[in-house]
């Protein structure tokens, strides 16, 4: 991977007597699609805005490109921000607001407008300049903050859920304009959202958070293909978490059963969780099956059904194609590669 | 809704009786004689020609110079007072805003009485300086006094829609600015002030509207030969009783008063469109 561009060293942030980053540690490499993901409350914001330097952190450090910027102020740093409401300057135009930070610079007048009408372009507003903003779409309000945020030429864009307030229809198509934008610009960007398909199918990078904690980063594939526990397995998607235990390398017990796996590297009878996808799951004749159970509720998704089985352990959640009669008893069965063995989460 | 509208009408009537019609008459006064014989009535426009002779013109600038120097020291003094109040939690800046107006809920009498008391040959500021050596200074009847005054009495009108303004102001908004380079002073400049345009001609408005048309702190701070048009108009119609003159003056400052605010509010949409 290219070179690092952010470092967020044990950063922690208090508020009052809350403490609300718990030491992040993150490197943030050039041109790197960056996701943070975590519910609501866990910190996102508050990281964000100390890279951009709107807060100060209570410890730790925040490096660009290997100096520590935690003391410079947010109009110094080579970061721009779109924020979660966009902030447009009310009494500006699009073309005005776009161009309020080259202004700033007392950058040529001729230059200013060559900027602003190929960013403008860019974020596919081309003509909007003399529109007022006030009376935008919500969409085209987006792309105005994109674009007057891209301008500058920032050599880190933060994002911070720019997509919320759209519509389910806006929001894909903006999903992928943004990637694309990323991609056509060549900077990296650090987004934000809770939005966990969001995350995996826009980012390099996903940073899963969890009460101002880094849970996990990876790929979107490694993220959900190999949560690091079960707060990340049960936030990325549907799953069936297992308490078990393992017994040896490649071999695991749970529902009083021995399972072949592909984990290794866990002591012996370590307790362990077992994260197993539902849609990894086939569900068979019973005499076909360790794990038997019944059919306790069907709903249909628009691709699959969700069937719920109920065992003599817990209920399973399974998404499959097919249709099973509730109260029908059937087997589940699932190979190796398909469980996934996680360390154990200390608290809750 | 039908119904709804229906209860509006008494206060109609009401301000039909009590504003529309004493209006209409002030009207009707300045361009009669006669005064109150309203049966032999003639109509004339001497009342109005009246108004350009040099001592009556003059009254107008005096008064026109006082009140616009009042309204810049209340803008300069009320943005300030407004912006750092701004800078407080919300509670504070309830307590502030009501110290901020408590002045307002004592009579203007009582208030300018007081300010005699402090500016007299040998009130409350002159002693003070005499204790610390000091010569005394005269400062009672004079133009000083009245903008002193004036300025405390219009204060909080400029403070509060200033203030009011100010606040509504979307704090992301002061972000992006910082964000897109701009350091405090450009970010007030270009961002907190242009939003706050609103709230300064507002308080303009207000404080210039009360300042042309008053009559009591000039009488008591400036003496009873200090003549603004508030004065002039007072002493038409309570000692010199040519109401018909005094109907004319009050119709020209009414007419000016409106066409300095839609002036103004001209200015303020222009603003908003242009930029
Ligand atoms: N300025 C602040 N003062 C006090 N608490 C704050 C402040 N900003 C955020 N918090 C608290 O910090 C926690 C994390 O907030 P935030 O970073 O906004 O989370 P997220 O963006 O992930 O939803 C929340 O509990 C929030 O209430
Ligand atoms: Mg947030």
């Amino acid at each position: 991977m290219s070179n690092v561009l952010i470092e967020l060293k044990s950063l922690t942030k208090n508020f009052e007597d809350q403490q609300v980053l718990k030491g992040i540690d993150l490197n943030i490499h050039e041109n790197e699609f960056v996701t943070l993901l975590g519910p609501s409350g866990c910190g996102k914001t508050t990281t964000l805005r100390i890279i951009a330097g709107f807060e100060e952190p209570s410890g730790g450090e925040v490096l660009f490109d290997g100096v520590d910027i935690s003391k410079v102020p947010p109009y110094k740093r080579e970061i721009n921000t779109v924020f979660q409401k966009y902030a447009l300057f009310p009494f500006l135009n699009v073309y005005e607001n776009v161009a309020f930070g080259l202004k700033i610079k007392k950058m040529d007048k001729s230059l200013i407008d060559h900027k602003v009408k190929k960013t403008l372009k860019l974020v596919g507003l081309e003509g909007f300049d003399k529109r007022d903003v006030t009376r935008l779409s919500g969409g085209q309000q987006q792309r105005v903050a994109i674009a007057r945020a891209l301008v500058n030429e920032p050599k880190v864009l933060l994002l911070d859920e720019p997509l919320g307030a759209l519509d389910a229809k806006l929001r894909k198509e903006m999903q992928g304009e943004l990637k694309k934008i990323q991609k056509e610009v060549g900077i990296t960007f650090i987004f934000v959202t809770h939005d966990q398909e969001e995350a995996l199918s826009m980012s390099d990078t996903v940073v899963v958070m969890h009460e101002g904690i880094i849970q996990q980063v990876g790929t979107p594939e490694d993220i959900y293909n190999e949560p690091e526990n079960r707060f990340v397995a049960s936030f990325i998607g549907e799953s069936n978490i297992i308490e078990a235990c393992m017994l040896k390398d490649m071999l695991v017990s749970f529902d009083g059963y021995e399972f072949k796996c592909v984990d290794k590297g866990f002591k012996e009878n370590e307790c362990v969780e077992v994260v197993i996808r539902p849609e990894d799951i086939d569900i068979v004749r019973p005499k076909e099956a360790q794990i038997k159970g019944t059919v306790k509720s069907i709903v249909f998704k628009g691709v699959h059904h969700e069937i719920v089985v109920e065992t003599e352990h817990r209920d399973y959640t399974i998404h499959t194609t097919d249709y099973y009669e509730p109260g029908l008893k059937v087997g589940l069965t699932f190979g190796p590669d398909d469980i996934h063995v996680m360390y154990r989460m200390d608290w809750e | 809704m039908k119904h709804f509208t229906k209860l509006v009408r008494p206060y109609i009537i009401w301000a039909v009786v009590i504003i529309l019609l004493p209006l209409l008459l002030i009207v009707l006064y300045s361009v009669t004689t006669g005064g109150n014989d309203l049966v032999n009535i003639q109509f004339t426009l001497d009342n109005f020609r009246r108004m350009t002779e040099p001592v009556y013109l003059a009254v107008f600038a005096k008064s026109f110079r006082l009140g616009l120097t009042a309204v810049g020291i209340c803008l300069f003094a009320g943005y300030i007072l407004a912006y750092f109040i701004t800078f407080f939690s919300e509670r504070t800046q309830s307590l502030l805003i009501l110290l901020v107006t408590i002045p307002m809920w004592i009579n203007t009498l009582l208030r300018t009485y007081a300010w005699i008391c402090l500016l007299s040959d040998n009130g409350a500021v002159n002693t003070l300086l005499q204790m610390l050596g000091f010569q005394p200074v005269t400062m009672m009847y004079t133009d000083f006094a009245v903008l002193i005054g004036l300025v405390s009495d219009l204060l909080p009108f400029m403070v509060l829609p200033i203030h009011t303004s100010l606040c509504k102001i979307d704090h992301s908004l002061h972000e992006a600015a910082m964000d897109l380079g701009a350091n405090k002073v450009q970010t007030f400049w270009r961002v907190t002030f242009k939003l706050s345009l609103p709230g300064v001609l507002n308080g303009i408005i207000m404080t210039f509207l009360l300042s042309i048309s008053t009559f009591v702190i000039p009488k008591l701070l400036g003496g009873g030969q200090y003549m603004l048009i508030g004065n002039l108009i007072e002493n038409q119609f309570i000692s010199v009783g040519d109401w018909n003159f005094g109907s004319a003056i009050s119709v020209i400052l009414a007419f000016i008063i409106l066409l300095a605010i839609t002036g103004m509010k001209q200015f303020d949409q222009e603003e908003g469109e242009e930029e």
